[in-house]
C-alpha cells in the first residue's frame, strides 16, 4: 500500500495523543493548574495535530463532517466520531483541572474509555480489510493500543507502566511482522482465484491492461522501499520500543525521559511507514505483481 | 446509510465470456466514452499526450497466459469491472454514506456529492473495481451505465451497458442474475460460471464463464518414423573431419 505520509502523520502523532488523553483522564499523574495545561496542551497538539494531517489524503476535505453519518457500519466514522467526543470530553476534564483544580472523575474515565475507542477504531480500519491479509489480524488493533498506552504512560511521565507496555508493545510488534511476512501466502487468495483460470493450468500475468500505471498501481501495489524492509525494521524497533525503556531505566531526568519520548515517536514513525509499505493488496494478483 | 440491502428484488449484472472474448479493448473505449460524458465527474486523463499517461478508467482488460499440465500454453483476455457484489465490502466502508447498493437492482453507485475521496472503498474492494479520479477527488466505479439501461430516450437495443453494446465477439452479456430463468442465469448455468476471489466472501453478482476445452486431435503422426534420424555418428571423411577439428 501506498505510504502517504499523512496517514502515518496521523496515526503515529494521534496515537500518541489520544494514549496520553488516556492516562491524564485516569488521573495518572494527578495534575491540576500550569502542568496539567501543558500536559493537556501537548496531548491535544498531538491528538488534534494528527487528525488535521489525516484530512490532507482527502479529495474533498470539506465535505469531512459527512463522515459522522454512518458509524453503525463504518469504522472510519466510528473514528472519528470517537475522536471528536474524546477531544470534547478530554477538554471539559481538562479544563476543570486547569482552571478549577477540580478533578471530574467520571468524566476522566469517559475521555479515556473514548480516547482508547479512537485508538482501536483507528486500528480496526485496518484490520477489517480481508484485502490486505498482512492487516487482517486482532494482532492489529493490539498492536495500535499497545502503542498508544506505552506511548501514552511515556509522555505521562508514568515511567513503570511505559516500561513493561512499551517491551510489551514491542513484543506484540515483532509477533504482527512474523505473522504478517506469513499471511499473503497462507489466505486462500492467489492469481489463481482472482482469475478463476488456476483449474487450467499455471496462471501468469501475460500483459498489462495498458502501458502506463494507474490509481491501483501506485495506491495499492506500491512496492518502493522493501529492500530495506528489515534494516528499517531494527531501527524502528531501537528506536521504538528499546531505546526508550532503557532511557527510562536510567536515573530519572526530564532531559532523557524528553529523548525517550523522541526517539519513541521516532521509531514508530518508521514502523507506520513500514505497515503500510509491506502490506500488500489482493489486486496486485491482478496485474502479476505478487 | 452504507449498510447494504439485506436482498434486492433483482441482481443486474454482467456475464463475461472468457472463452470468446479477443481482447480488443472496444469495451474499455465505449466505457470511457460514454461515462466520462455521463453520469457523475468526466473521467480524466493525467498528461494523456506526455510521456507518462494515466487515467481513470471503469472497466479494464488483462491478458493472461495460462499454461495446463500437457499440451500448449492459452491466452485469455480477461476485462474486469465492478462485479456489483452482494456483500460489498466497498459499501460498508464508507463514512459518508456516499456509497450504496440500491435494493431495486442491486447496482452499487458512488453519490459523488457525499464522496470525500478517502479511498478507503478502493482498499476495501479485492478486484480494483474502483478509482480516484485525480481530477475530480472522488471515487469512480462502474454504474453498469444506470443511466443507458432504464432510458427512455434510446432505442431499446442500445438499453444495455456501453460495453455490452459495443462488443464484437459477443463476449459481454448484461441481465438479472437474481432470476434463475433469465438468459444471463442460462448461461452461468450451462457454462459453469464462476465467481472471482470467492474466498474474500463478496458474493459477486458478475460472473465469469471459463475459457471450454480445447479440441484434441488423436494423435497419429503418420511422418514421425521417417523424421527419425538416420545416421548418429558421422563416417569416412567427414567423421574424420569432425573428428580432427574436435582435437584442434
Amino acid at each position: 500500500m501506498h505510504p502517504a505520509p499523512s496517514v502515518i502523520v496521523f496515526t503515529t502523532l494521534s496515537g500518541a495523543g489520544f494514549g496520553l488523553l488516556f492516562w491524564l483522564g485516569l488521573g495518572l499523574p494527578a495534575v491540576t493548574g500550569r502542568v496539567a495545561f501543558a500536559l493537556f496542551a501537548i496531548a491535544f497538539t498531538l491528538a488534534a495535530g494528527g487528525l488535521m494531517a489525516s484530512t490532507f489524503h482527502l479529495g474533498h476535505p470539506e465535505r469531512a463532517w459527512k463522515a459522522f453519518s454512518q458509524w453503525r457500519s463504518s469504522w472510519l466514522s466510528r473514528e472519528g466520531v470517537c475522536a471528536v467526543a474524546a477531544l470534547l470530553i478530554m477538554a471539559a476534564y481538562g479544563a476543570g483541572l486547569v482552571f478549577f483544580g477540580a478533578r471530574l472523575v467520571a468524566l476522566g474515565w469517559l475521555g479515556a474509555a473514548l480516547s482508547l475507542g479512537t485508538v482501536l477504531a483507528t486500528a480496526m480500519i485496518y484490520a477489517q480489510l480481508r484485502t490486505v491479509p498482512r492487516w487482517q489480524t486482532p494482532l492489529t488493533p493490539a498492536l495500535f493500543i499497545a502503542i498508544a498506552l506505552g506511548g501514552g504512560a511515556l509522555l505521562a511521565g508514568q515511567v513503570g507502566a511505559a516500561m513493561v507496555l512499551l517491551a510489551l508493545a514491542g513484543l506484540v510488534q515483532v509477533l504482527w511482522w512474523r505473522r504478517g511476512d506469513r499471511a499473503l501466502a497462507e489466505s486462500a487468495t492467489d492469481i489463481a482465484s482472482a482469475t478463476g483460470l488456476g483449474r487450467i493450468g499455471h496462471v501468469r500475468s501475460f500483459a498489462p491492461p495498458h502501458t502506463g500505471t494507474n490509481y491501483l498501481l501506485r495506491e495499492m501495489v506500491h512496492e518502493v522501499g522493501r529492500k530495506h524492509a528489515a534494516r528499517l525494521r531494527v531501527i524502528a524497533l531501537a528506536l521504538g520500543y528499546v531505546l526508550p525503556v532503557a532511557l527510562l531505566a536510567l536515573p530519572f531526568s526530564h532531559a532523557l525521559a524528553a529523548l525517550a519520548a523522541l526517539c519513541h515517536l521516532v521509531g514508530i514513525a518508521a514502523a507506520r511507514w513500514l505497515f503500510f509499505a509491506e502490506a500488500e493488496h489482493v489486486v496486485g494478483f491482478y496485474y502479476g505483481k505478487r | 446509510m452504507t449498510t447494504l440491502p439485506g436482498t434486492t428484488t433483482r441482481k443486474l449484472g454482467l456475464v463475461i465470456d472468457l472463452d470468446t472474448c479477443v481482447g480488443c479493448h472496444a469495451c474499455v473505449i465505449a466505457c470511457k466514452g460514454w461515462n466520462t460524458e455521463n453520469y457523475g465527474a468526466p473521467l480524466s486523463d493525467q498528461d494523456p499526450y506526455g510521456a507518462a499517461p494515466s487515467g481513470t478508467f471503469l472497466n479494464r482488460v488483462h491478458s493472461y497466459e495460462v499454461q495446463p499440465a500437457h499440451g500448449t500454453a492459452q491466452l485469455v483476455h480477461f476485462p474486469k469491472s465492478c462485479l456489483h457484489c452482494e456483500d460489498a465490502p466497498c459499501v460498508t466502508v464508507c463514512p459518508t454514506g456516499a456509497s450504496y447498493k440500491r435494493i431495486e437492482d442491486g447496482i452499487v453507485l458512488v453519490n459523488e456529492s457525499d464522496c470525500i475521496g478517502c479511498g478507503l472503498c478502493a482498499w476495501a474492494c479485492p478486484y480494483g473495481a474502483r478509482e480516484m479520479d485525480q481530477a475530480e477527488g472522488v471515487m469512480k466505479k462502474c454504474t453498469l451505465c444506470v443511466d443507458r439501461i432504464y432510458n427512455d430516450n434510446l432505442p431499446e437495443v442500445d438499453r444495455v451497458p456501453a460495453c455490452v453494446r459495443t462488443c464484437p465477439a459477443g463476449a459481454r452479456h448484461f441481465g438479472d442474475l437474481g432470476d434463475p430463468e433469465s438468459e444471463v442465469s442460462r448461461l452461468v448455468a450451462e457454462r459453469g460460471g464462476m465467481d472471482l476471489m470467492p474466498e474474500q466472501g463478496t458474493r459477486p453478482v458478475n460472473k465469469y464463464l471459463p475459457p471450454r476445452p480445447r479440441d484434441r486431435l488423436d494423435e497419429v503422426d503418420v511422418l514421425a518414423p521417417l523424421l527419425a534420424p538416420v545416421a548418429e555418428d558421422a563416417r569416412g571423411f567427414l567423421g574424420w573431419l569432425d573428428r580432427a577439428l574436435a582435437r584442434l
